[in-house]
């Protein structure tokens, strides 16, 4: 069970390993990847910043939540930071389960509450040239 | 009763006030009364529903009542994923 916040290019494979458990019946995976489009503007490339100790701490609370919750036996969430280019993993999220219907549930829930409650922020690069922080009102440009 | 705090802003809200932190002289009881006064300073937009904020590197309320000397870190609205 880990939450991690990296800069390096998230390894899928190496990632799933650390779920494989001879009582696990059921592995659900999730990765989230930098798309070309959002709300209409062309994307050429995304920026994430985190805070990491605090972004570190609240994704190890999302994590215990899983374990708590559902009837898993592993769960693991790594997220980049840094500049990604189209097609880049930006975050990549696992469980592990007897079977399949806790491991479903558990990987859901850790992309949800990440996206909800991590200090993680993302800024848009467009084809444009102009940049936008999501989900923000304030400008900066 | 002033106090001195040192205010971080991270992604849009350190690019807004162009700085990554500051030290604050306030009267603010409250991290939501010092992010009122830092917005109207800086033009920060986003309601404080949709923030987060921080104290000394953990989480906080936003009704935590503040400390001289207290590091005060002002979240912009997350977007993970």
């Amino acid at each position: 069970m880990s939450f991690k916040i990296t800069s390096d290019v998230i390894d899928p494979v190496a990632r799933k390993r650390e779920l494989e458990q001879q009582a696990a019946g059921a592995c659900v995976t999730f990765e989230g990847w930098v798309r070309n489009h959002n709300d209409g503007a062309a994307v050429q490339a995304l920026e994430y910043e985190a805070h990491q100790a605090i972004a570190e701490k609240e994704g190890a609370r999302i994590v215990e939540e899983a374990m708590t919750r559902f009837a898993i036996v592993a769960v693991h969430c790594e997220h980049r930071v840094g500049k990604l280019g189209l097609g880049d993993c930006a975050v990549w999220v696992g469980a592990s389960a007897a079977h399949r219907g806790a491991a479903f549930d558990a990987c859901r829930y850790v992309i949800d509450e990440t996206k909800a409650r991590v200090p993680i922020w993302k800024k848009e690069h467009y084809a444009s040239g102009a940049t936008a922080w999501v989900n923000c009102a304030t400008r900066t440009s | 009763m002033t106090i001195e705090v040192t205010a971080r802003y991270f992604a849009a809200f350190r690019e807004r006030a162009g700085r990554d932190k500051e030290r604050v002289q306030t009267q603010a009881h409250t991290a939501a009364e010092l992010y009122g006064e830092l917005a109207k300073r800086h033009g920060f937009a986003d309601s404080i529903a949709r923030c987060k904020v921080a104290v000394n590197d953990e989480l906080a309320d936003w009704n935590v009542a503040l400390a001289a000397g207290d590091e005060v870190l002002f979240f912009p609205p997350v977007a993970g994923g």
